[in-house]
Parts: structure tokens; sequence; C-alpha cells
């Protein structure tokens, strides 16, 4: 990184004995005797403290840069509060997204995301003989769990569920089939295929159904959701880069006298380029924080009617906010891109700035 | 010891205009010339050249023994900062005080606060402005900002001190003022080079005469 300015120890002699012997007219006793003295103490402890000198120069330079870039970005609030009004909403639309992605992709996994197989029995089967026939299965190891539905508890549960038990009524018989649900110890889209096929094959059962459909479909669509949600970041990232830029390309416009002038006595091109920088960490600090404000007060938003939506289909739901690792994430990379903004700005047009 | 040398320079731009041409003279440490002629002779190119604002098309250049062609772009702040220099046209910020303007290259030279108001305050007070040192240069009359330029280039006690035209637009009095004021510099011991075409002034300055006429060095 930038180096601070160096120290010239070398470059700024103390010369004590050049002084003239008598002051000047203009120089008064008071103001310039001191000064020698403590100019000579210096000298002579110079090389001792020149490493943590060097080092609180170091500190004080940048703490001090990056004070005054915050009070310049203060004194100008109109144009500062527009560009990061625009930052804050670049940023909080993808943080928004993938945080309202998230919580879909919660939905699902509490909805029984983990794979079931539905075995309807055939129909000849009587409950011992299901019975019977759940046990086997609970022999065997490809399977975690093994849970019979009889054909009663089927008909009960549906009518309860479905409210037609009326009509079940006016049946007779019991339609239904007995029911095993299976837990396959495989997750893999594959080789629960596999496992369904070898299952469906069991002379016991009429039919093997992967319960799975629109799990799997719910996934896929938050997958695609997901994916875009980063494609629009990404542009979105970059809308942030261009903005920071040009804002930054506009200061160094305005600081062009400043910037020739430093560099005709002797300012490094990492002087020159750093209050430039924390002017970017500031926009980008800033601008994060905004777009988290912006994101909690959205979700606190829909927080009331998602649970109510929920609700209708009888499931639990607690909203998911950004949380730490989320916030985290959005505070660095609205960091990272305010700096390199900035960065790609000062690279680019310091450069031409060259006194003459 | 030589303090700035020139050896064979010659300066040609790409337009093919030739600003210097086979300039040779050397400047001893502690002493004061002057760099006269007439405008477009060459003296600011000159100037140009010890502060690697230019880089000469030929010859050696060697300021306080380094040769400058050695010096490489990211070497030249550290030479830059070695060089007092006061620019024809001040060069001052309008958007700070007197005090800040002065402090300009202690801050880059990452001073100490206290060291650096200090010393602001001792170059201010040698240029007679120290209680001007809140104003806004703006505010000033144009002697007096040619002396905050003065008391920049000062600042942080340079081995080698620029001028280029440091009078321009300063009465003969207030011109006079001010070479006194660089003859005081140079009796501490700074090597002192002032680029004017104010001949009359000039000559009344007992120091040496560098000339400069076409490019060409015709008296030093």
């Amino acid at each position: 990184m930038d180096k601070p300015g160096k120290r010239p120890s070398g470059a700024v002699p103390v010369r004590p004995a050049q002084r003239p012997p008598q002051q000047t007219k203009r120089q008064s006793a008071v103001r310039q005797q001191p000064a020698t003295h403590a100019e000579r103490s210096r000298g002579a402890a110079r090389h001792k403290v020149e490493f943590s000198d060097k080092r609180r120069s170091w500190l004080r330079h940048h703490l001090g840069t990056a004070r005054e870039a915050l009070q310049r970005l203060q004194q100008s609030p109109i144009s500062t509060l527009m560009t990061v009004a625009v930052l804050a909403i670049a940023l909080a639309l993808p943080g928004f997204l993938l945080t309202g992605l998230k919580n879909l992709q919660q939905l699902g996994s509490n909805w029984g995301g983990e794979p079931r197989v539905s075995l309807y029995l055939q129909s000849s089967l009587d409950d011992q003989q299901a019975d019977r026939f759940s046990r086997s299965l609970l022999l065997r190891d490809d399977l975690l769990a093994v849970e019979l539905v009889s054909r009663e508890q089927a008909l009960l549960e549906f009518s309860q569920s479905s409210g037609l038990g009326d009509l079940l009524g006016y049946l007779g018989e019991n339609p239904l089939p007995a029911t095993i649900l299976v837990l396959p110890r495989e997750t893999s889209a594959a080789g629960l295929s596999a496992i369904q096929q070898r299952l469906q094959a069991l002379p016991e059962v009429e039919e093997a159904v992967l319960d799975l459909a629109w799990v799997q479909r719910l996934a896929s669509i938050v997958e695609l959701l997901k994916r875009s949600a980063w494609v629009l970041g990404g542009l979105l990232a970059l809308t942030v880069l261009l903005v920071v830029g040009n804002t930054i390309r506009m200061t160094i416009g305005t600081r062009r006298d400043e910037i020739e002038v430093a560099k005709l006595v002797g300012a490094t091109d990492a002087w020159v380029r750093r209050p430039f920088l924390y002017t970017g960490f500031w926009l980008g600090l800033i601008g994060g924080v905004t777009a988290w404000l912006l994101i909690q007060l959205s979700l606190m938003l829909i927080d009331t009617p998602a649970r109510q939506l929920v609700a209708l289909y009888q499931g639990e739901f607690e909203l998911l906010g950004l949380g730490w690792v989320g916030s985290f994430i959005l505070l660095l990379s609205s960091l990272m891109l305010g700096w390199l903004g900035a960065w790609l700005a000062v690279a680019k047009h310091l450069r031409e700035i060259e006194p003459e | 010891m030589a303090m700035i040398s020139f050896e064979r320079v010659s300066k040609k731009y790409s337009s093919g205009h030739e600003a210097l041409s086979n300039v040779n003279f050397t400047l001893e440490s502690g002493e004061m010339a002057f760099l006269t002629g007439h405008s477009g002779a060459g003296k600011s190119t000159l100037l140009k050249l010890i502060l690697l604002l230019e880089r000469s098309s030929q010859g050696q250049v060697m300021v306080n023994d380094q040769r400058l062609s050695d010096l490489g772009r990211h070497q030249i702040p550290a030479h830059r900062r070695s060089i007092g220099t006061v620019f024809q046209n001040h060069r001052l910020l309008f958007d700070r005080t007197v005090f800040d303007n002065v402090a300009l290259p202690l801050q880059i030279s990452g001073y100490d606060p206290q060291d650096a108001a200090r010393r602001v305050r001792a170059a201010l007070d040698k240029v007679g402005l120290l209680p001007k040192e809140r104003m806004n240069p703006q505010q000033l009359s144009t002697g007096e900002q040619q002396r905050i330029g003065i008391a920049r280039a000062i600042v942080n006690k340079p081995k080698i001190l620029l001028a280029d035209e440091p009078t321009g637009n300063l009465d003969p009095y207030l011109s006079e003022e001010i070479m006194r004021l660089f003859m005081e510099f140079n009796r501490h011991g700074t090597t002192v080079l002032i680029a004017s075409h104010d001949l009359a002034l000039v000559r009344r300055m007992p120091c040496r005469l560098l000339t400069l006429e076409q490019g060409k060095l015709i008296r030093g």
C-alpha cells in the first residue's frame, strides 16, 4: 500500500551553526531562540525514534486525511446525499432480493425439504400384510425411516383436511389404499430416483411416488432467482463503481490546483491519491449503512403480510433478516466498491494532472 | 562542492523547438546566481530541468551529487522536496489560509504538527507575514502573495532555492526587498538560483550572472 510521507531527516538538515549570529530585525529573540534548542535536541534523538516517528506520522496523516475527506463531503451535503442515495439503493436492491430468497428457501426446507417417497400399496393387501411389509422395510439399510399410514388413518386424515368426510360416507367402502412413507438415506436426485425404481419393483407396491416434485421446483425457482439476483447485484455493483468513480472524477477536477501545487512541492502519487481514496471509502461506508437501513426497513414492512400468508398454509415462519454475516458482507462489499471506484478514477485522472 | 551542474545539456521539444542547447555551468554549494535573458530564452526550461518537471534531451544535469537522469518517476517527489521553489505565478491555494499554504510542504513530508507549526511561523516571520497567518492569500497584495510563496519554499530549509521571476509584478522597491530576502537565505548557506528578466535590478545585486540567449548560455 501507500507509504507514508518520509520524514526527510537527511533532506532537512538542522544547521544551528549556520544560523545568523545576530537576529534580524524581523526575528524576535523570544520566538527564535527556543526553536534552536528544540531542534538541536530533536536532531540528536532523531535516529532512535525515527521508526516509531514514521509510524506515528503515517497514522496521523491517515487519520487527518480521513477526517478531512469526511468534512469535505459534509461541506456539499446535497450532492453527497444524492450520491449516497444512489449507492444505497443500488446496494439495497440485491441485498433485499437475496434476503428474500433466503426466506423463500427456508420456507421450502420447513415444508419437508427432506425427500420422501410415498408407497401406495396394492389394495389387495389387508392391514396385517401392510404392517408386515412395513416392518420388512425397516430392515433395509437404504431407508432412514418408515411410517405406515393404514387405510383407516388415511381416510381420517383425508376427511379432516379436505372437509369431504360426508361425501366419503356415501361411498360405503374406504377407497383409499394403505400408504407407507419412507425417508431414503440417499438425498441426491439420481440416488432418489434409483431407490424409487427399486421400491416400485416390489410386488406389494402399487406405485412409488417421489414426493419431491414441488420442493424441487421451488428450489430450482429459488436457484434461478438467486442467480438473477447475483447478476443484478453484479450490474448494480458496476453502477456503484461508476457513481463513485464519477463523483471522485469531479472532485479531482475541482482540486486540480491543489494537486498540481502538491506535486510541485514534492508530494508522492500516494499522498495525492489518499484523500480521494478516503472519499471513496466514506461514500462506500455511508452508502452501505444506508443500504442496510433500507433493507431492514423493507423487511419490517413485509414481515406482517408474510406471516399472514404463511399462516394460511399452516406453516411456521420467522422472517430472516440480513443477519450478522449478511450485514458484514453488505458493508464490506460497499466499502470495497467505494474504495475501488475511487481508485479507478484516481488512477485514470491523476496522471493526467502534471504541473508545468 | 558543486550543488547544481549542467554538462552539455540540451532540451528539444517534440515540436522541434530547441529551448536549451549545449548549456554548461556549475553552481557551487552556497553560491547565489541570477539567470537572465529575454522571455523565451530558456530560463524557465532550465529551472524545470532542475525540478524534473522536464527531462533533458541531451547532457547531464547533476543536483546535489545526484545525476537526475538516474532518478525514476517514483524518486521525483523526494528530489522536489529537497529543493525550495518560488513559482512565477505564486501557485498559492486560495481555499486555505496563509499558514496552511506554507505548511503544505511540511504536511507532505510528514512533519509532526507542532513541529510544523513552529517552522511555518518561523518562515512567515522571516518574510514578515506572521501577523497575517490566519488570512486568505486572496486578501493580500501581490507582493505579500509572493512572500507567502517564498515562505513556502524555505519552510523545510532546503539546500537549494530556485525562483522563477519572483519579482515579476512587483514595483522596484518591493522587488529589491524580495531580492534582499533571497540574499539573506543565501548568507545562511542556501544555494540560490533566481531567474529574472529584470536586468536593472539584477545588475545592482552583487551576484554571479548567467545569461541565456536563445537557449545558449552566453555568459556564466
